[in-house]
């Protein structure tokens, strides 16, 4: 068996059983660790295909970003999870009949496609340039406007984001730059006289 | 046995079932909806992505890229809303949530 075969089924059996491991999980934290190793053994599989860049991007924003984020929200809100639970067992029946409908209609177009004729046919090979090259040369030309909508995207999420959590608290004291700013010795500088043995 | 297509085409499908099992099975917590949801993502990517790498073609790459975007957006604003919401309210299951129903 060569080494990609022995990493392709060690990879895809660790993705498999964590991805089970993360909806069956009673604790939400073990979820979301779970679902760390999952992205983690899915770029090893992105690395496998020969798609470098995609496969480390996936580590840096999913399980650097992605999955930390989900952490802080699990341990942020303090809820009762054990209730949450409840359920399940009643649930399982339905899910799995539905699971294995999913199931049966992806495999089935998993087994039965065939590639047009019609289909353009395969690109030119890279050659010697690198997956990263490669990928930056077709998106930063061909798809340079839905590259742009892709970081509109992101900054709207950030505002959103924002937006929704921000708070003001009454009663804390906060800097005022403008009014800072608009101070003149006028409006500062009070000159007094002050006469001799009495006070202001 | 050589690794084919069909292979990475599977193991996509297999994770679809697996998220959308997730969806079902944990409907009362939104954090695990959540995570089923980015489950279902990462196998869409591999799809894209066997696809672009069997065809020679890197346009499967390049749409991950974007789905991989979307899925970030997408996660922030869901805890985003999520943490306002229970700041608000005070519980994140989903029954309490429904305080527009008709």
């Amino acid at each position: 068996m060569q080494a990609d075969a022995i990493f392709f089924w060690l990879f895809s059996g660790v993705l498999i059983l964590s991805a089970l491991a993360v909806i069956l999980a009673r604790n939400p934290v073990h979820s979301v660790l779970f679902l760390i190793l999952a992205f983690v053994n899915a770029a090893g599989l992105f690395l496998l295909m020969g798609a470098e860049f995609l496969g480390l991007i996936l580590i840096v924003v999913y399980v650097g970003a992605v999955a930390v984020l989900f952490l802080f929200v699990v341990m942020l809100l303090d809820v009762d999870f054990a209730q949450l639970k409840q359920g399940f067992v009643q649930y399982l029946p339905i899910g799995a009949l539905i699971a294995l409908g999913v199931a049966f209609e992806l495999g089935y177009v998993a087994v039965g496609w065939t590639r047009s004729p019609n289909a353009a046919a395969a690109a030119a090979p890279a050659g010697t340039l690198s997956n990263t090259v490669a990928l930056g040369r077709v998106l930063y030309t061909q798809y340079f406007y839905f590259f742009q909508a892709a970081g509109l995207i992101l900054l709207t999420a950030m505002i959103g984001a924002i937006v929704l959590t921000l708070r003001h608290k009454e009663g804390v004291k906060r800097q005022n730059i403008a009014e800072q700013v608009a101070r003149t010795p006028a409006t500062a500088v009070e000159l007094r006289k002050v006469s001799s043995r009495a006070g202001i | 046995m050589v690794i084919g297509l069909a292979h990475y085409v599977t193991l996509a499908a297999i994770l679809f079932t697996i998220g959308v099992a997730g969806i079902i099975l944990n409907h009362k917590n939104i954090i695990v909806i959540l995570m089923s949801i980015e489950l279902i993502l990462l196998s869409v990517n591999i799809n894209l992505v066997a696809f672009s790498t069997h065809s020679g073609d890197l346009t499967g790459q390049v749409f991950a890229l974007f789905i991989l975007t979307v899925a970030a957006a997408e996660a922030a604003i869901g805890l985003a809303i999520l943490v306002a919401y229970y700041r608000n309210r005070g519980s994140i299951a989903v029954e309490d949530i429904n305080a527009l129903k008709g």
